[in-house]
C-alpha cells in the first residue's frame, strides 16, 4: 500500500514538476530540455499582453475578494439574527451559488447582463445631453460580480461556521458590563472571526485568480490571465507560458498556506 | 422598547442586504432569464427572439453526443478517482505515522487549490508526441496515440479531482472508532471481513460525499475535455461554450443549461438520499 501511496504522490506532482522544470529551459522547444536559463521569466514579464492580463486578473481578484469578504461577513452576522425560515432560504441560495456549475453561472450572467444593457443603454443615451453617452458593457464589473457571487457564498459559510463556535458568554458578559453593541462587536466578535474573514478573502482571491470558465463568458473585451494562458496553450505550449504558470503556482501555494494558517489560528493576536 | 426592536431589525436588514441583492441580481434573475430564453427562438442574426416553444428542448438529442460523453465519463471519472483515492485516504488516516499525517494531507490539498488549467496542460507534455509515446517507441510500440482520446480525458479527470475525493474519505476514516476494529478482530473476523464489514462500511458517507462532489463538478467540466480531448471528446460544458460564444444559438444553449442544472439537482438529491440511508453522514469542509 505504501508503494501505491508514493505512486499517487508522484502522479500528483510529476506534471507540476515538469511545468516548473521546463520554465527554466534554455531552448525554445517546449518538450526538450536543453539547459538551464531564466530567460523565459524575463520574456514573460516584458510581454505587454501578458502583463496586461496579469494586471487585470490582480485587479479583478482583489476587488471581488474584498467585496465578497465584506458582504459575506455582513451576511454571516445578519443570518445569526433572523428566523429559521429566512435563514434556510438564504442558505439554500448560497448553496446554489456554490453548487451550480461555473459554465451555467457564466452563461446566465452573460444572458442577463446583455438583456439588461439592451434596456439601460438606450435609456442612458436618451438622458445624456452630449454625443457620447456612457455605455454599460461587459468587462471588469461583470467578472467581479460573477466571481464575487461564489466567493461571497464561500465567505458567508466559513465565517458562519466560525460564528457558531463563538463563545457566547463573552458576548453576554460584554453587554452585562454595559458595552454598546458596537463596542462588543469591535472588541469581542470581530477579533474572533477575523481569521475566518482573512481565510475567506484569500480563498476568494485564489478562486477568482484561477477561474477560467466564468470569466470566459462574461469578460467581454477584457483578458484575464487564465484566458490568456488558455488561448496561448491552444497555439502550443511555450516556455514563456511555463514561466507564468510557475509564478502562478508558487503564488497560489503561498496563498493557500496563508489561508490555512489563518484558519488554524485559535486566538486573535494581542 | 419598540424603538430598539425597530433598530435591531434595521441592522439585520442592512447586514443582509448586500448579499441578498447580489444573490438576486446575479443568481436568481439570470437563472430566470435563461429559463425564459430556453423557451424562445434563435434570432436570425444570432442571440434571442421572444417566443413560447419547447422546440429547444425537443432539439436536445442534437447534442446527444455531449450528454452521452458527460453522463458516461463523469461517473466513470468519479469512480476512477474513488479507486485511487481510497487506498491513499486509508493510508493517511489509519497507517501513516502521526507526525507525517498533516504534512501528507497538506501535500494532497495544495494541488487542488492551484490552477486546474495549469496542472492540466502539463499532461500535454506527458501524453503528447514527445512524452510517453516517444518512450514507448524505444521499446518498439509505434504510433501510439494518447492525446485527444477519451482515455486522456479520463486521466485528466482523475488527476484534477483526486484531492477532492481523498479529503472526505480521509475525514470519515479518521473519525472511525478504532475500538471497533479491535472488537471485530477479537471476535474472530479476518482482516478482510473487518475491512469490509467495519472500515469500508463506516467510511461510506465520506465516499458518498466525495463521489457526489466530483460528479457535480464534472457535469459542468470544460477545460479537461478541451485540452486533453482536443475537441473530439465533447462535454456539456463544451456544447455550452460552442452554442453561446460561437454559433450564438442562445435559446438552445439555455435549454441545455437548464437541463444540466436539473441533472445536477437530481444527482444531489440522489446523493443526499443515499447518504441519509448510510446514517451518520457528516458534512465535510473542503478548506
Amino acid at each position: 500500500m505504501r508503494a501505491f501511496v508514493v505512486a499517487v504522490f508522484a502522479f500528483l506532482y510529476l506534471p507540476i514538476a515538469l511545468v516548473v522544470l521546463f520554465s527554466f529551459n534554455a531552448g525554445h522547444h517546449a518538450s526538450e530540455f536543453t539547459g538551464f536559463s531564466t530567460q523565459w521569466y524575463g520574456k514573460a514579464l516584458s510581454n505587454p499582453f501578458l502583463v496586461e492580463a496579469l494586471k487585470n486578473s490582480l485587479i479583478i481578484a482583489t476587488t471581488s475578494a474584498l467585496l465578497a469578504a465584506f458582504c459575506g461577513t455582513a451576511a454571516a452576522l445578519g443570518l445569526q439574527r433572523v428566523g429559521a425560515r429566512t435563514r434556510a432560504l438564504f442558505e439554500a441560495l448560497l448553496g446554489a451559488a456554490i453548487v451550480v456549475p461555473g459554465v451555467v453561472i457564466g452563461i446566465s450572467t452573460l444572458v442577463a447582463l446583455v438583456q439588461l444593457f439592451a434596456v439601460v443603454n438606450p435609456f442612458l443615451a436618451s438622458l445624456w445631453p452630449a454625443d457620447q453617452p456612457p455605455r454599460l458593457s461587459l468587462g471588469y464589473g461583470s467578472i467581479i460580480a460573477a466571481h464575487g457571487l461564489f466567493s461571497m457564498a464561500l465567505v458567508t459559510m466559513i465565517v458562519g461556521t466560525r460564528l457558531s463556535s463563538l463563545d457566547r458568554n463573552l458576548v453576554e458578559a460584554s453587554s452585562d458590563l454595559y458595552a454598546t453593541p458596537l463596542t462588543t462587536f469591535r472588541a469581542i466578535v470581530l477579533p474572533q472571526i477575523m481569521p475566518a474573514v482573512i481565510a475567506g478573502f484569500l480563498l476568494a482571491f485564489t478562486f477568482s485568480f484561477d477561474d477560467f470558465i466564468v470569466a470566459f463568458f462574461v469578460a467581454g473585451a477584457q483578458t484575464t490571465l487564465p484566458i490568456y494562458v488558455f488561448a496561448s496553450i491552444r497555439r502550443g505550449v511555450t516556455p514563456e507560458i511555463n514561466a507564468v504558470a510557475t509564478i502562478v503556482l508558487a503564488a497560489s501555494v503561498l496563498l493557500v498556506l496563508l489561508a490555512q494558517w489563518q484558519l488554524g489560528r485559535r486566538k486573535p493576536s494581542p | 422598547m419598540r424603538g430598539t426592536r425597530f433598530r435591531k431589525n434595521l441592522v439585520t436588514a442592512l447586514l443582509l442586504a448586500p448579499a441578498a441583492l447580489w444573490l438576486i441580481v446575479f443568481l436568481v434573475l439570470p437563472f430566470i432569464a435563461i429559463a425564459i430564453f430556453s423557451v424562445g427562438e434563435r434570432a436570425p442574426e444570432g442571440g434571442y427572439q421572444a417566443a413560447l416553444t419547447f422546440a429547444q428542448y425537443a432539439n436536445l438529442p442534437a447534442r446527444a453526443n455531449a450528454f452521452w460523453n458527460t453522463m458516461v465519463l463523469a461517473p466513470v471519472g468519479a469512480l476512477g478517482c474513488l479507486l485511487v483515492a481510497y487506498p491513499v485516504a486509508y493510508y493517511l488516516a489509519l497507517r501513516a505515522p502521526q507526525r507525517w499525517r498533516l504534512i501528507l494531507l497538506a501535500l494532497i490539498v495544495i494541488p487542488f487549490w492551484t490552477s486546474l488549467l495549469m496542472r492540466t496542460y502539463a499532461w500535454l507534455y506527458i501524453l503528447g508526441g514527445r512524452g510517453i509515446p516517444a518512450l514507448l517507441a524505444y521499446v518498439g510500440i509505434e504510433d501510439l496515440r494518447l492525446i485527444n482520446t477519451p482515455g486522456a480525458v479520463l486521466l485528466g479527470i482523475v488527476y484534477g479531482y483526486l484531492p477532492l475525493m481523498i479529503l472526505p474519505i480521509y475525514v470519515s476514516l479518521e473519525r472511525l472508532d478504532r475500538r471497533l476494529l479491535e472488537a471485530s478482530a477479537d471476535l474472530g473476523a479476518t482482516p478482510l471481513s473487518t475491512f469490509i464489514g467495519v472500515t469500508l462500511r463506516l467510511s461510506l458517507p465520506g465516499v458518498m460525499t466525495g463521489f457526489s462532489l466530483v460528479m457535480i463538478l464534472l457535469l459542468g467540466e470544460y477545460l479537461i475535455p478541451t485540452l486533453l480531448g482536443g475537441g473530439k471528446v465533447f462535454f456539456i460544458g463544451n456544447a455550452l461554450v460552442d452554442l453561446f460564444l460561437q454559433s450564438r444559438n442562445w435559446p438552445f444553449g439555455s435549454a441545455i443549461a437548464i437541463t444540466l442544472v436539473l441533472v445536477s439537482v437530481v444527482v444531489l438529491i440522489l446523493a443526499n438520499r443515499i447518504s441519509t440511508r448510510l446514517s451518520g453522514a457528516r458534512r465535510v469542509d473542503l478548506i
